[in-house]
């Protein structure tokens, strides 16, 4: 009589990880990081290693206070996911602090203490940003303006970064309000569009920069659907609630309101309905769940935009929706097979 | 009839191929034979033969009770050789090893060449359900689902299930590519004892050779009375072959929830007992089936006709033994199959598959992440359930939470395991959510009872006291009648008398 090992069914050696479609979205983020790094210099590389720093090293800190194991959480990607998400999201000059503030509020408090990756019910990145946002929004005003002809030297953008921000840089030749920023003043002032837009602190350059680098994440965007790492209803749900909602903005008030494709090149919006919005964990797990968590993120996001006191709604919108996601799930859930009607 | 498909599923590689290259081979049974007499689930069988008595190949060795219920007639037990009944003993069940059941011992006299009795009642071609009991017919696609309890109902369409979906798995193949003209002679049988008005064949795409044999059949043979054949040849899409998902793959229609799938006006057989009912009809009984024999564990793998009753350890013997890698032994296939301590195990009716495996599926300290709710079981999973949230029922204990998601529809096939990144093992936990919501209906059902026995009781006793009551009354009222004759007697004497004080009417009272 031989003897054997035993186990449940099924006897079939597993095949994905979450580490592995991890990887895969940090794969998916190469294009657009290139093209921002190209536009605004390599202050957004920086970031990005500051953020994947202070993200590790908080979640190790949290998993080792909160006694959970540590290797597994590290290795599985998602903290570098989350680290890299939220550097896109700064000025490529922001101040180091800005990045170990929002990690420990986007990571330690955002996902640690909620019970870790899968318990979280805010997307962590969404969280840090929005937390920095509130709290420091001088910091987030000022973004560089894209391809200087005379870029900063990695000196400059270090001491940026690590010692003064506002006496180290000539900011005013430097720093340009983003598209967005210069609507919502417009809107302040009770300007029209095109009564702002034929001023001279308007810069053609800045909604060109910002449409190529759209394309770039709407091309990563594309790599993940295509590897089936994210469901391809929430990005379309995204778009569709942005087409959606502000074309009737649009039409009723043409010169006070960006035009629905304007809108789609401007901003996070790209990068949020490819790569935040798509997060599974805090986002909703049916298919019809899926396409109205992409409407309400679409939709929300240009009521902030055109009505809010921010000129970027993306990531109010996506938490917002986060909130809203177990009580969608929970009402859209599918049909089973022979369920008595 | 265009094919619908079903939900989710997966293509798997088949791992068919070593098997169905040699033809079917007779492995030599074991010198005793334990036949199980707990058949499926609740079928349990009596012996209808004592320690110590001779019997012969295709002898009744054990009958269900036979007051089985519900116009069942579940199916019954043949010696599949000449020998002997050396005893009665309790050994674990190979569909369930951890549970244990009484088997007949059947010692096989060496000398006697393995003979293919008459059976005495069947040899007509139209056999009623009741016959195909006799004869032993049960469910041989791994379910032992007695089969004359599945023709009970009407139905117009026999679904023939010879969509072999589990990978590695290939008896069906391998049966159809040598006896197709059986298997649809069968099908036949089948067909009439239900009154179905067609015969949708079903078969996977990828088994080519099978395809081939089954329509060289059909172009030669059209009796005019008979139920006509359709042949599909589906896309190979695991679990295709599992009843439910075939029957919406070629109907578009849902079996619902707890029903039979009659409810729909389909019966599904999987095309091995097709053949079963053909050799009945011919008046040979169920007492050996086809077990395929793989994976790398094993020397030789293959197709074997076994007697039931052999011993796996004896089945792996003639298929070469085992090889250095062998590490896991399983019936059935990986997706589904039960994995076995040991291989001291008794092969029964349903046992379609000996798969010996080499690598283990769970490393040692492997840590299950927790759901990112990525959605990937759900596309996969062919009862359209949400494995994520059913998940989520299960870990905060909510058991009719998930019942009310769709637990009990779970078919268990395992591929929301398979695809699942955080390697959760969603069925193990589904099965016990369904195992513990059986057992609270059952609870339930027996508190039902109770309380209805009570409440019975209670109107019981009620009535008896009522009865009591008024009988008591009625013995009063007579009683008092006569109390009242007496003192009116006594009155009588007392005034006749004249002397006395009478208070004998009071007392009586």
């Amino acid at each position: 009589m031989k003897h054997f090992d035993i186990a449940n069914a099924p006897h079939l050696p597993i095949r994905p990880t979450v580490s592995r479609v991890m990887l895969w979205v940090l794969i998916a983020l190469l294009s657009g990081i290139a093209v921002q790094t190209w536009l605004f210099g390599i202050g957004v590389l920086l970031q990005i290693l500051i953020a994947l720093l202070f993200a590790l090293g908080i979640e190790a800190v949290f998993l080792r206070l909160l006694q959970r194991p540590l290797r597994p959480a590290l290795l599985d990607g998602s903290a570098a996911v989350t680290a890299v998400l939220f550097a896109l999201c700064l000025p490529p000059l922001a101040p180091w602090w800005i990045s170990a503030l929002g990690l420990l509020i986007g990571i330690g408090l955002g996902k640690q203490l909620y019970g870790g990756l899968g318990y979280n019910l805010f997307n962590p990145a969404m969280v840090a940003y929005a937390a920095m946002l509130i709290s420091f929004p001088a910091h987030f005003g000022h973004w560089p303006a894209p391809l200087l002809d005379d870029p900063l030297s990695s000196t400059d953008v270090l001491r940026a970064i690590f010692i003064d921000p506002q006496s180290a840089l000539p900011w005013d030749t430097l720093a340009q309000a983003t598209p967005l920023d210069q609507s919502r003043q417009a809107r302040l002032q009770n300007l029209t569009l095109g009564e702002w837009q034929s001023r001279a602190i308007w810069s053609a350059a800045q909604p060109k920069a910002w449409q190529m680098l759209a394309l770039a994440w709407a091309f990563g965007g594309l790599l993940l659907l295509w590897r089936r790492v994210a469901a391809w209803q929430v990005p379309l749900g995204v778009l569709a609630g942005v087409l959606l909602t502000a074309t009737p903005l649009w039409l009723s008030a043409q010169d006070q309101a960006w035009s629905p494709l304007t809108h789609l090149g401007f901003g996070g919006l790209m990068l949020a309905a490819f790569f935040i919005a798509t997060d599974p964990v805090s986002g909703c797990v049916t298919a019809k769940g899926r396409w109205l968590f992409g409407l309400g993120v679409g939709a929300l996001t240009i009521l902030i935009r055109q009505f809010g006191s921010y000129p970027d709604g993306i990531a109010f919108a996506v938490l917002l929706m986060n909130a809203a996601a177990p009580w969608i799930d929970l009402h859209t859930r599918p049909r089973y097979y022979g369920e008595p009607t | 009839m265009a094919a619908y498909g079903f939900h989710g599923g997966l293509q798997l590689d088949k791992h068919t191929r070593d098997v169905i290259a040699r033809p079917i081979q007779d492995a030599a049974p074991s010198a005793v034979l334990a036949l199980s007499l707990q058949q499926h689930r609740d079928l349990r069988l009596h012996a209808c033969v004592h320690i110590g008595d001779s019997v012969h190949a295709g002898q009744v060795v054990a009958r269900p009770d036979l007051d089985i219920g519900d116009n069942r007639q579940g199916a019954w037990l043949h010696a599949p050789c000449d020998g002997e009944i050396i005893g009665i003993e309790s050994r674990p069940l190979i569909q369930q090893p951890k549970r244990s059941g009484p088997h007949l011992l059947l010692r096989v006299r060496e000398s006697a060449p393995v003979a293919k009795r008459q059976l005495d009642a069947l040899s007509t071609a139209e056999l009623l359900p009741a016959m195909l009991a006799q004869a032993g017919l049960s469910g041989l696609g791994g379910a032992n689902f007695p089969s004359a309890d599945k023709l009970i109902h009407r139905v117009d369409t026999l679904i023939l299930n010879g969509a072999e979906c589990e990978p590695w798995i290939a008896c069906d193949e391998g049966l159809l590519i040598e006896s197709a003209a059986l298997v649809l002679e069968g099908a036949q049988v089948l067909a009439r004892s239900c009154a179905a008005q067609r015969i949708e064949l079903a078969l996977e795409s990828h088994m080519t050779r099978a395809i081939d044999a089954v329509q060289a059949v059909l172009r030669e043979r059209i009796a005019d009375d008979a139920v006509p054949v359709r042949l599909h040849c589906l896309p190979s899409r695991y679990p295709q072959g599992s009843a439910r998902q075939l029957i919406e793959a070629l109907t578009g229609r849902q079996v619902p929830l707890g029903q039979h799938s009659a409810a729909v006006g389909v019966v599904v057989h999987n095309v091995g007992t097709a053949h079963a009912a053909a050799l009945a009809s011919r008046g040979q009984a169920l007492t050996h089936r086809i077990v395929t024999v793989s994976g790398p564990g094993v020397h030789a793998p293959g197709n074997y006709r076994v007697a039931l009753g052999s011993s796996v350890a004896d089945l792996v013997a003639s298929a070469g033994g085992y090889t250095e890698q062998a590490r896991r032994l399983l019936i059935g296939g990986p997706l589904m199959g039960v994995a076995l301590p040991h291989d001291d195990f008794a092969l029964q009716k349903g046992s379609n598959c000996v798969l010996v495996l080499d690598e283990v599926r769970t490393p040692q300290g492997e840590v299950t992440q927790a759901c990112i709710r990525c959605g990937d079981c759900a596309e996969v999973c062919p009862a359209r359930l949400s494995p994520q949230l059913l998940w989520q029922s299960a870990q905060a204990q909510r058991a009719e939470r998930a019942r009310a998601d769709g637990v009990m529809a779970c078919i268990e096939c395992g591929l929301c395991d398979l695809v699942c990144p955080s390697q959760i093992d969603l069925t193990r936990q589904f099965r016990d959510l369904k195992h513990a919501l059986w057992q609270s209906d059952q609870k339930q059902q027996q508190a039902l009872a109770a309380r209805q026995r009570f409440e019975q009781r209670n109107l019981r006793l009620h009535r008896e006291a009522e009865a009591l009551e008024t009988k008591r009354a009625n013995a009063g009222k007579e009683a008092l009648s006569a109390s009242v004759v007496a003192a009116a007697i006594a009155k009588a004497k007392a005034r006749r008398a004249g002397t006395r004080r009478d208070d004998g009417g009071e007392s009586a009272s």
